[in-house]
C-alpha cells in the first residue's frame, strides 16, 4: 500500500446557510486514481474544490503531505486541476496556455519548450503550438487543458467532470486516453463525475457521495457487488431493489418465497433490502423459476435484451442475451451468491435523505 | 426588388437627416463671408484664425483635459467596481446598479444641479476641478455598463486555471481576465470620453466663470453669433475622429480575413 | 483571492457613487423642500400648478411625447433593416449612430438654423423645386424636429441591439410553425425586443421632457420648456429651492419611467451599448 498523501479531516462547508458537505473525513492514497461520484448536489465539486483551494472549509483541515493546507491559496499548492470547460485562456495559442505556468515559475525557455514538445506528445496533439484555442474541438481543447496542468508536475492531478462535454465515443476513448495517462506519469488522479461507468472504468477507488455524505468508499468491483444501501445500488447501475426478510443467515424470503443466499450476521425475520442486479436474473420455463411472471416489455439493447417481468405486483427489470416475447410467462431464479442483502435505513428521513436526488 | 430599393432609400434618408447638419458646418467652416446665412466664397481662413484664437484653444485644451481625465479615472474605477460587484449577493447588486443606473436614466439637468448644489455645501471653488468630478460620476456607469455583460460572459473557471497553475491572482487577473474583458474596457472608455466631449448640460450647472468648455464657450456665443472659428475647430475634430476610426475599423477586418 | 476581498475592490466606486451620485439627489430633495429660512414646505413642488409653470410642463410632456413617437416609428424600420443588412460588424453600426457626436451637440442643433431658416438651405432646394417654402423655425415643430434629431440614435440602438440577439432559428421556428411574416412580427419578433423598445423610450423621452438647449436654440426665446423654466430659477432667479423643487416634479416622471422600464425590462437586456 502506497503511503497517505492527502487527508481530509472533519470538513464542513455550508454556501447561504444550506449545508453542502457535513463532517466529510477522506484519505487519498499516493499514485491512486480515486473518483468522487455523486449526483449533482452531492458536494463532490465542493470537495474538489477545497483541494484545489477555490473554497475554504467552515471547518476542518486538508493535510498534504503532512502539511496543513488548509488555508494555502490556489498558486502555491502543488496540484493541478483540468476544468470542467476547460478554461483554456483563449486568447493565447495553445503552446502560451501551455507554458503559463511554467513561465510564473521563471523556467528557462529551452525547458520551457521541451515540456510543450513533451507534453503535447503525451496528449497526442504534436504540432499543434501555434494554433488557438477555438479551432481546436472539444476533444482536444481537452488535451490541452490536461497537457497544460501536468507539465507542471504537480503531485496531484484533480479533474472536474472533464468529459462531461463530450460525446459518447470520445468520451470512451479519452478513459482509456486518462488511464494511459495516469500510468506514465505516475502521480494521484483524482476525478469528479456523475457518470457512473466512467468511474467503474477508471478508477481505483470510488467514494460514492451523496447530500454531503460520503455513502460507500471502495473499489468498482466491492461498489459495484456489494452496495452498502440502497442508494449506492440505485445510483451504480441499474438494480432491483426488493423489500425482504432474512430468516437466519443464508436464508431470505422475497415475496413469500425462501431463496438462498451467502450473506450473514443480519439477524433472525429482519426486514431487510434486497439488491439484485438485472443481467443477474434467470428467465427459464415457469416450471424452473422459484417465482412467476410475466414479459411486459421487451427492448434489443445491441449487447443484451432488457425485459420487464411483472410478478408477484413488482416489475423486475432483467437483462439477458436470451429473448422471451412479451406475454410469454416465465419463471424467475437468482443464483445465492448474486444476491445482495443490506440493511433497511433505520428511519424513513434517512431513507429519504438517501434516495433523493 | 423594389422593396429593397425602398429601404435603401430610407436608410439613405434618415443618414442624410442625421449628417446634414454635420456637412453643413463643415461647409459653413470654408464660407469667407461671416454670418452663416450667406455663402461668401470658399477660404481657408477661419481654420488659421483658429490657431491665432487662444480663447478656443483653451477652451480646447480644457474640453480634451477634461474628457480624457475623467473617461480614464471612470475606466479604472469602473473596470475595478465591475469585479466587486459581480461578487455582490444578489439583492446588494440590484441597489448597486439601482444607484448606477441613476445618472443614465435621470435628466442631464437634474444631474447638473444636483451636482452644483453639492459643490456649493462642500464649499468648493467652481472651475476645472468641479467640471471634472461631474465628468468622473456620468461616465462611471457608462464603463460599468460596458464591462459588466462582458465580466458575466465570463468563464470563471479561467481566473481559477491561472491561480492553479500558480499565478497570483493580480498576475493572473492582467494575464487571463483582462484580455478578455478588454473590449468592454475599450468601448466604455470611448463611450465616457464621447459622452464627456459632448456634454453641454451638466457642464453649464458646474463650471466657474472663466473657464469654460467648448460646449459652454458655443452657448455663450450663440447670442452674439458664432465664430466660425468654432466651425473649423468642429470639422477638425470631426475628420480627425472619422479617420481614426476608419483606420480602427478596417484593421480588425483584414486580420478576419487573414486568418 | 476569495469574494469579500473582491467585494472591498468596489470600495472607491461605492464611496463615490454614495457621495456624487446619492447625496446631490437628496440635497436637491431638501432644497426642493424647504424655503429659504430652511423651514419645511411644499409650497416650491405646488408652484408647478401656477398657469406659467403648468403650460411649461404640459408643452414638454406634448413635444417630448410626440418626439418619442416619432423617433419610435423612425428608428424601429430602420433597426430592421440594419439588422437584415448583413452588415455583421455589430460595431460599425454602432459608430455610425455615435460618431454625429463629435460634433459639438450645440453646433449641429444650431446648424438646424442655417438649414431651415426662411432662406435655408431646405428652403432654397424646395423654391428650387417649385414646391412650397418650410416655415417651422421658432416654432415647437422645430423643437420637435431638433429633439428627433438629437435623440434618434438613443432610440435605433437599444432596438437595434434587440433585434440582432434574437436567434434566427426562432424566427424560423416561428415560420416552420405556420406563422406568416406579420404573425412572426407581431408574435415573435415585437415582444422579443419590448426591453428594446422601452429602454429606447426612456433615452429618447428623459433628455426631450428635461431639455432647455433645444427650446433654446430652435424655438426662438418665447417658447418655454419646464427643462428652460428649472434652468432659469438656477442661473438667473437664483431661486434653488423654486428650482429644485420643479426637479422633483421632473423625476417623478422619470421614476415612473424608471419602474416602468424595470417591470419590463428585469435583465436590463436592453442597454444601448
Amino acid at each position: 500500500m502506497n503511503k497517505i498523501l492527502i487527508d481530509l479531516q472533519h470538513i464542513s462547508k455550508s454556501f447561504d446557510g444550506q449545508m453542502v458537505l457535513d463532517d466529510l473525513n477522506l484519505y487519498i492514497r499516493e499514485n491512486e486514481f480515486l473518483t468522487l461520484l455523486g449526483p449533482s448536489g452531492c458536494g463532490k465539486t465542493t470537495t474538489l474544490r477545497i483541494l484545489g483551494g477555490f473554497e475554504t472549509p467552515d471547518q476542518g483541515k486538508v493535510i498534504f503531505d503532512g502539511a496543513d493546507i488548509t488555508k494555502m491559496p490556489p498558486n502555491k499548492r502543488q496540484l493541478n486541476t483540468v476544468f470542467q470547460k476547460y478554461a483554456l485562456f483563449t486568447h493565447m495559442t495553445i503552446a502560451e496556455n501551455i507554458a503559463f505556468g511554467l513561465k510564473i515559475k521563471n523556467k528557462p525557455k529551452t525547458y520551457i519548450d521541451d515540456k510543450i514538445k513533451y507534453a503535447l506528445k503525451l496528449v497526442n496533439l504534436e504540432g499543434y503550438e501555434n494554433r488557438m484555442p477555438d479551432s481546436l474541438s472539444g476533444g482536444q481543447q481537452q488535451r490541452i487543458a490536461i497537457a497544460r496542468a501536468i507539465v507542471n508536475e504537480p503531485k496531484v492531478l484533480l479533474l472536474d467532470e472533464p468529459l462531461g462535454a463530450l460525446d459518447l465515443k470520445l468520451r470512451q476513448d479519452m478513459q482509456y486516453e486518462l488511464i494511459r495517462l495516469k500510468n506514465e506519469l505516475g502521480i494521484t488522479f483524482i476525478y469528479v463525475t456523475h457518470d457512473q461507468e466512467e468511474a467503474l472504468t477508471m478508477s481505483d477507488t470510488i467514494v460514492v457521495m451523496n447530500q454531503g455524505y460520503i455513502q460507500q468508499i471502495g473499489s468498482p468491483e466491492k461498489i459495484y457487488n456489494e452496495p452498502e444501501n440502497a442508494f449506492v445500488a440505485d445510483f451504480i447501475g441499474d438494480s432491483n431493489i426488493i423489500g425482504g426478510t432474512m430468516i437466519e443467515d443464508k436464508l431470505v424470503e422475497i415475496f413469500g418465497t425462501k431463496f438462498p443466499c451467502v450473506d450473514t450476521g443480519f439477524g433472525h425475520n429482519k426486514p431487510v433490502d434486497v439488491v439484485i442486479r438485472p443481467e443477474d436474473v434467470i428467465l427459464s420455463s415457469p416450471v424452473n423459476g422459484k417465482l412467476k411472471g410475466i414479459v411486459t416489455h421487451l427492448i434489443f439493447k445491441g449487447v443484451h435484451y432488457e425485459m420487464e417481468v411483472t410478478a408477484n405486483g413488482y416489475e423486475w427489470l432483467v437483462h439477458s442475451t436470451g429473448m422471451f416475447p412479451v406475454g410469454t410467462e416465465v419463471g424467475i431464479d437468482v443464483d445465492p451468491y448474486n444476491i445482495q442483502i443490506m440493511n433497511k435505513p433505520a428511519s424513513e428521513d434517512e431513507e429519504a435523505a438517501k434516495i433523493d436526488e | 426588388m423594389i422593396k429593397n430599393t425602398a429601404k435603401k432609400i430610407y436608410v439613405f434618408l434618415i443618414f442624410v437627416f442625421l449628417y446634414a447638419p454635420i456637412a453643413t458646418l463643415i461647409v459653413l467652416s470654408f464660407n469667407a463671408s461671416k454670418t452663416r446665412a450667406k455663402w461668401g466664397g470658399f477660404t481657408l481662413k477661419w481654420y488659421i484664425a483658429l490657431f491665432k484664437n487662444d480663447d478656443i484653444l483653451q477652451a480646447l485644451f480644457n474640453t480634451l483635459a477634461i474628457a480624457l481625465i475623467a473617461s480614464l479615472v471612470a475606466t479604472v474605477v469602473g473596470t475595478i467596481a465591475c469585479i466587486a460587484i459581480m461578487n455582490l449577493k444578489k439583492r446588494s447588486r440590484t441597489v448597486v446598479m439601482g444607484i448606477t443606473n441613476i445618472p443614465m436614466l435621470n435628466a442631464d439637468i437634474v444631474t447638473g444641479i444636483s451636482l452644483m448644489l453639492l459643490f456649493i455645501s462642500m464649499g468648493l471653488r467652481f472651475g476645472f476641478g468641479t467640471i471634472l468630478l461631474s465628468h468622473i460620476t456620468f461616465c462611471i456607469p457608462y464603463v460599468i455598463l460596458s464591462v459588466m455583460p462582458r465580466m458575466k460572459q465570463l468563464n470563471p473557471s479561467t481566473f481559477e486555471a491561472a491561480l492553479d497553475l500558480g499565478a497570483g491572482p493580480i498576475y493572473g487577473f492582467f494575464k487571463v481576465v483582462f484580455p478578455d474583458i478588454l473590449p468592454g474596457v475599450l468601448s466604455g472608455f470611448l463611450m465616457a470620453f464621447t459622452m464627456s466631449l459632448d456634454d453641454f448640460i451638466i457642464t453649464h450647472f458646474t463650471k466657474g466663470a472663466g473657464v469654460d468648455t467648448l460646449s459652454t464657450k458655443i452657448y455663450t456665443e450663440v447670442k452674439k453669433g458664432i465664430k466660425p472659428e468654432m466651425y473649423a475647430l468642429s470639422t477638425i475634430i470631426f475628420v480627425t475622429v472619422l479617420i481614426l476610426l476608419l483606420l480602427v475599423n478596417k484593421a480588425p477586418a483584414d486580420k478576419k480575413q487573414e486568418a | 483571492m476569495n469574494s469579500t476581498k473582491k467585494k472591498l475592490l468596489g470600495t472607491p466606486y461605492f464611496i463615490w457613487s454614495a457621495i456624487f451620485i446619492v447625496v446631490p439627489l437628496c440635497m436637491v430633495f431638501y432644497y426642493g423642500l424647504t424655503d429659504k429660512s430652511g423651514a419645511f414646505t411644499m409650497e416650491n413642488i405646488l408652484s408647478i400648478a401656477t398657469p406659467e409653470h403648468s403650460k411649461a410642463l404640459w408643452l414638454a410632456l406634448l413635444l417630448s411625447l410626440i418626439s418619442t413617437v416619432i423617433c419610435l416609428l423612425l428608428a424601429y424600420p430602420l433597426a430592421m433593416i440594419l439588422c437584415k443588412m448583413n452588415v455583421n460588424q455589430h460595431s460599425f453600426i454602432v459608430l455610425i449612430f455615435i460618431l454625429p457626436m463629435w460634433m459639438n451637440f450645440l453646433l449641429r442643433t444650431l446648424a438646424w438654423q442655417t438649414l431651415l431658416e426662411k432662406t435655408g438651405v431646405i428652403n432654397s432646394i424646395l423654391t428650387f423645386l417649385h414646391l412650397p417654402t418650410l416655415n417651422i423655425i421658432n416654432t415647437p415643430y422645430a423643437i420637435v424636429l431638433g429633439m428627433v434629431y438629437n435623440f434618434l440614435p438613443f432610440m435605433v440602438l437599444p432596438i437595434y441591439n434587440a433585434l440582432s440577439k434574437i436567434d434566427v432559428n426562432v424566427i424560423n421556428a416561428a415560420r416552420d410553425l405556420g406563422a406568416n411574416e406579420l404573425q412572426v412580427f407581431l408574435k415573435v419578433t415585437l415582444p422579443l425586443t419590448v426591453p428594446g423598445i422601452i429602454s429606447g423610450i426612456t433615452m429618447v423621452f428623459i433628455p426631450a421632457l428635461t431639455t432647455f438647449v433645444i427650446s433654446n436654440l430652435l424655438g426662438g426665446s418665447k417658447i418655454l420648456l419646464i427643462g428652460n423654466v428649472v434652468e432659469q430659477e438656477f442661473t438667473q432667479a437664483s431661486n434653488w429651492h423654486l428650482g429644485s423643487g420643479l426637479s422633483i416634479v421632473l423625476m417623478l416622471f422619470i421614476i415612473l419611467n424608471m419602474v416602468i422600464s424595470a417591470v419590463f425590462d428585469k435583465d436590463g437586456e436592453g442597454s444601448v451599448l
